[in-house]
């Protein structure tokens, strides 16, 4: 029942902050709201929990890389390259 | 505006190495940026094997054009140039690619969440505050079979996401890199660097989500009113 703030950030505001809210780069002011509608709104704390756990789990997909055999092709080449520079 | 990221030692000392045919200097870069080159490639060609070639070619161009590297950029921003070129070469070559943008951040309405789980912006007391209020995620411990899906499924929705959405969140909460870092090799200013990246993971956020949670019927697309139901559950 905390209606006093007129600057009081409405939930549809808050998802599209959320990333400039985790990056650190909300202003102050916007800060001190996002943190305050937080403290009286469960729906967002969980939207931001989500969003943390997004991270966390995108954090750890798996990275395709090149081949081994194609790594080692290149090693080939980067020494064939020195071989052939410092044999002039 | 002058933003040319400066050299710094590191990245001296790493082209000085380089020059002398250190070869452990050359592995270790291979190594550190084959994957993010990989992930960039594919925007631009698609087929994973032609992606490939495309990386490949980028190192074979850094190990004859290492003499001729200039230091004016950082190695990283130099290596992403060149395979930039490549694939767009490549992707022209190959008619059956689709056209590629440089990675701009177009002006459409893209809201993070349905614009239909908010309450309208004619509600006397809660205008824009949840009507379906996000529910806790049902998520099994790590490390099982239901944990593979899921990542399986996350994969699934990085891949589906718009190209420069897909490679900024891929550099950033994938591989790791800091928001510089993707800003310089990419090319983009930070804000759009930031819409990019609020756009796709507020993506994978609604594809878990959705995942999680038996997906939240919407009640009508049409009028956003009524459906206050769910209300109760803020500003308690």
């Amino acid at each position: 029942m905390t209606d006093d703030i007129t600057t009081d950030l409405a939930c549809n505001e808050l998802v599209e902050i959320i990333t400039d809210y985790l990056e650190g780069t909300l202003p102050e002011r916007d800060r001190t709201r996002f943190d305050a509608h937080l403290m009286t709104c469960p729906g967002c704390r969980e939207y931001v929990e989500e969003m943390r756990t997004t991270l966390r789990l995108t954090g750890r997909l798996t990275v395709a890389s090149i081949s081994s055999g194609a790594r080692d092709e290149l090693l080939r080449a980067f020494r064939r390259m020195k071989a052939s520079s410092t044999g002039l | 505006m002058g933003s040319r990221t400066l050299v710094r030692d590191s990245d001296a000392e790493l082209i000085d190495r380089l020059r002398n045919g250190d070869e452990a200097a050359f592995a270790g870069l291979i190594d550190a940026y084959s994957a993010p080159l990989l992930r960039l490639a594919v925007t631009f060609v698609q087929s994973p094997s032609v992606a490939e070639e495309v990386v490949q070619e980028t190192w074979m161009a850094v190990v004859t054009g290492i003499g001729r590297f200039e230091g004016r950029s950082s190695v990283k921003t130099w290596l992403f140039k060149i395979l930039t070129n490549r694939a767009k070469t490549r992707a022209l070559r190959e008619r059956r690619t689709v056209p590629f943008s440089e990675f701009e951040v177009d002006d459409d309405d893209e809201p993070a969440v349905d614009a239909a789980r908010f309450l309208p912006a004619s509600h006397p007391q809660w205008p824009g505050h949840w009507a379906m209020a996000p529910q806790p995620w049902s998520m099994g411990p790590e490390g099982t079979a239901l944990d593979r899906e899921t990542l399986a499924v996350l994969r699934g929705a990085l891949d589906d996401l718009p190209r420069a959405q897909r490679v900024v969140v891929a550099l950033r909460d994938v591989h790791g890199w800091p928001a510089a870092e993707v800003c310089a090799a990419l090319d983009l200013s930070e804000a759009n660097q930031r819409v990019l990246l609020h756009r796709g993971r507020s993506r994978l956020r609604a594809v878990l989500e959705r995942y999680f949670t038996d997906a939240p019927t919407l009640p009508s697309p049409a009028s956003g009113g009524g459906k206050r139901t769910a209300g109760e559950g803020h500003h308690v």
